[in-house]
């Protein structure tokens, strides 16, 4: 077996035991001791039987599994890449993109790495990601942020899982290309945009600690629905004090929802324009935005609970939940009041503005803009309850900008902790240049916002 | 009998010649099992192929399978060994003798013992796998015992002496997951989580099982079974309701699942009757006409 360094290793993987237990995994002795043994049973160039064998010492549920997958890439990739800082290494690739760069061109690019992709070869990927990332470079679009980058990478390349019919029978996109290895490749990707990163402000990324919390999102529990209803009366009352509205009766045509989506999903499931109109007071003051994915369900009942909350509060309101597409549930809201009815209302029709389970920013913002472009205005307040979680679809920001633009103010409340902004699909900072994102998901979080939604929103009465 | 795995690889190439494709890390994490004697504990899901990993190793390594299916209130007698007592009562009634330390003798010998798992995984000539199966169901007494037996390969029968075993068995522990699993006992284990399988990976079982299902219907079938599994559901579909809804849907010459395929058929993969009103709202209603129509 490959030993080229024991002891250096042994170092490595106990001070690696370490911020294991320090982020709460129980790793003993033994455990190290097995950790050795199972190093010495596999080779250790495969980077990912590196990564199990360890898995399987180390790390003995589910949830330490989960945790020990955040600081193995955390641990190995920071010490790998600070070692190079330090000796001013530049990682070699098989290609070097300055001497092909000139022949190449994006087409063969586009076509190589399908093939490389086809074949599942990880390094000719490696090695094909710095190439197309030189090429990227070149033609300026890089936008800072590492996830928005692969996706514009990965939309120029054209990798798609679909498969091209009109496309040559012995080209591989003509299959379309395995799911499973497009994702390794925008993870090749990240990885060597990071890297690029590290190159040029020879410095890294600051570690992310975790804490109980960041573990606990997304799957973890729920909200307790207790506390969550604590700070939404909380809520209610700063907003009542603020002396917003003057309650009344509400005055609204009702519209049955239901047979409303019904008779969209006819039309492609596009939600119509031409649904019935209720009759709403004069422009909205709030218009609200709530995903209800389910890469965000631990927060979902959250979020119900402060559009519950608001729609209590602002009669002059419309709320809208997503997925891949929009629903207005104003009129949910406006019919029912308990809190348990609303959420089952909305959970099944909110079916609906999904197809693929898929989150559709793009998609969002584009019809959510048609749906509220004439009632949009200066004094209106936005907010968008979200992950910014893409799923490789396009952040479509600029049509966020253009409905900031018409709004006084945006508000998002991303449920996921900060550290976790802008990694994955995550493309909050595409949309935070046009909004105030707050890290909301739990109750202290949300009385933080509620001081920066009601203070400038006193408008003398 | 097989010689010991010498790869990685090999494990992976010896599952699947036997019908059992392993994901990432299963042939990885089962190699070192095999080299370093330790127990493998398998948890996941319902349905992911915990216990069928076990049987995949015995039928690959071509080793005895012996199986220890856990059940609340499982105790050593049924899970180690037990005397036969009416064997051992009819000895007694037809030995003339007196001499009742000499009896004791006789009828306290390996004739009279009944083996059960545990015992018979140590005593046996030929390397085994023993599948320990839903080890949560019992409870930390038991779990201790176990520790015991799996730490020291040895039982030692007060009336008989010691039994060691002689080779070294495969261990394989699973869990559902309904208690939490004493320190000492995951510490003596290789740990493997089993997960809903990928795509890709659940595609390439359908079809190991259902040669003769298209590529496009085999596609949507698993996209189908993912789509469900995200739905929050009492009991989500698992690798077996994938193989069976596929064997059903040729059986019903089916090419496509559209809407009404879809809703005729979903009580294989959901059993549940508050599962089905949630499947035929969130899934049943999108599938729509013929394929692609929707999307
Ligand atoms: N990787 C695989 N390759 C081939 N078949 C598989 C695989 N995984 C699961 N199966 C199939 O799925 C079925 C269910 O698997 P199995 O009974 O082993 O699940 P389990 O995890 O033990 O479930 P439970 O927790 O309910 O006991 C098996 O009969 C087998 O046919
Ligand atoms: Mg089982």
């Amino acid at each position: 077996m490959p030993a080229p360094d024991q002891a250096g290793l042994a170092a490595r993987l106990l001070e690696f035991g370490e911020e294991l237990r320090s982020e709460g995994v129980a790793v003993g002795t033994s455990e190290l001791l097995d950790g050795f043994a199972v190093l010495s049973e596999i080779s250790w160039e495969d980077p990912a039987d590196f990564r199990e064998a360890l898995a399987a010492t180390l790390a003995k549920s589910q949830e330490d599994r989960r945790v020990f997958e955040l600081v193995f890439e955390r641990f190995f990739f920071r010490a790998a890449e600070m070692a190079a800082v330090r000796e001013g290494v530049r990682e070699e690739g098989g290609i070097d993109p300055d001497e092909v760069n000139a022949e190449l061109d994006m087409e063969t690019l586009r076509q190589l790495i399908a093939q490389a992709l086809h074949d599942g070869d990880e390094g000719r990927m490696r090695d094909l990601a710095r190439l197309a990332i030189a090429a990227f470079g070149r033609q300026g679009e890089g936008s800072g942020v590492i996830g928005v980058d692969v996706q514009r990478i990965r939309r120029q390349l054209g990798l798609r899982s679909e498969p091209q019919p009109d496309l040559p029978p012995e080209d591989p996109r003509h299959e379309g290309l395995p799911r499973d290895e497009i994702r390794r490749f925008e993870q090749i990707l990240r990885r060597e945009l990071e890297r690029a990163q590290i190159e040029r402000t020879e410095q890294l990324p600051p570690a992310r600690p975790l804490n109980e919390l960041d573990r606990a999102l997304p799957s973890g529990p729920l909200q307790d629905l207790a506390a969550v209803h604590r700070v939404v009366a909380q809520l209610k009352r700063r907003l009542k004090t603020q002396g917003q509205e003057a309650r009344g009766r509400k005055r609204r045509a009702h519209v049955d929802m239901r047979k409303t989506m019904r008779a969209s999903l006819e039309y492609g499931g596009v939600p119509l324009n031409v649904k019935l109109k209720p009759v709403r007071p004069r422009r909205p003051e709030i218009f609200v935005l709530c995903d209800v994915s389910t890469s965000v369900t631990s927060a979902s009942v959250f979020f119900l609970s402060v559009m519950h909350a608001l729609h209590d509060s602002f009669r002059k309101m419309r709320s809208f939940v997503f997925i891949e597409r929009i629903s207005e549930v104003t009129e949910v809201f406006a019919k029912e009041r308990d809190f348990r009815a609303v959420s089952e209302a909305i959970g099944r029709d909110a079916g609906v503005a999904d197809i693929s389970g898929y989150t559709d920013y793009g998609r969002v913002w584009r019809e959510f803009r048609d749906q509220v472009e004439d009632e949009l205005h200066p004094r209106a307040t936005v907010i968008v309850l979200g992950d910014a979680r893409t799923n490789g679809r396009d952040p479509a920001a600029p049509i966020f900008g253009s409905i900031t633009a018409k709004a006084g103010r945006t508000f998002w409340l991303n449920p996921e902790p900060r550290l976790y902004w802008n990694y994955g699909d995550s493309v909050i900072a595409a949309y935070e240049q046009y909004c105030e994102a707050y890290e909301c998901w739990t109750t202290r979080q949300l009385e933080d916002f509620v001081r920066a939604l009601t203070k400038p929103l006193v408008t003398g009465g | 009998m097989l010689a010991e795995p010498a790869s990685v690889q090999e494990v992976a190439d010896g599952l699947q010649s036997v019908g059992y494709l392993p994901g990432e890390s299963t042939a990885l994490v089962a190699y070192l099992a095999a080299r370093l004697g330790k127990p493998i504990l398998v948890e996941g899901p319902a349905g992911v192929g915990k216990t069928e990993l076990a049987k995949a190793l015995s039928r690959y390594l071509d080793r005895t399978l012996i199986r220890l299916q856990c059940y609340e209130g499982l105790d050593e007698a049924k899970a180690l060994y037990e005397w036969n007592y009416r064997k051992q009562l009819l000895a007694i009634q037809a030995t003339e003798k007196t001499d009742w330390d000499a009896t004791k003798g006789d009828i306290f010998g390996e004739e009279f013992l009944l083996e059960r798992p545990l015992m018979s995984a140590i005593a046996s000539p030929d390397p085994v796998v023993l599948l320990i199966d839903e080890i949560d169901k019992t409870d930390q007494e038991f779990e201790a015992m176990l520790l015991e037996v799996l730490s020291e390969f040895q039982i030692s029968i007060p009336e008989l002496g010691r039994v060691e075993a002689r080779t070294q068995p495969i261990v394989l522990l699973t869990s559902n997951n309904t208690r939490e699993l004493t320190e000492a006992l995951k510490r003596r284990c290789l740990y493997l989580w089993l997960d809903y399988p990928e795509l890709d990976h659940e595609l390439a079982i359908v079809k190991l099982h259902s040669p003769e299902i298209s590529d496009t219907l085999g596609r949507r079938l698993v996209e189908i079974v993912s789509m469900v599994r995200g739905l929050d559901l009492k009991k989500p579909p698992s690798i077996a309701e994938s193989i069976d809804w596929a064997r059903a849907l040729l059986l019903l010459g089916a090419d496509d699942i559209d809407q009404q395929t879809f809703n005729d058929t979903m009580s294989i993969i959901v059993k549940h009757r508050t599962d089905l009103d949630i499947v035929v709202e969130r899934v049943g209603a999108k599938l729509g006409g013929p394929l692609g129509a929707g999307a």
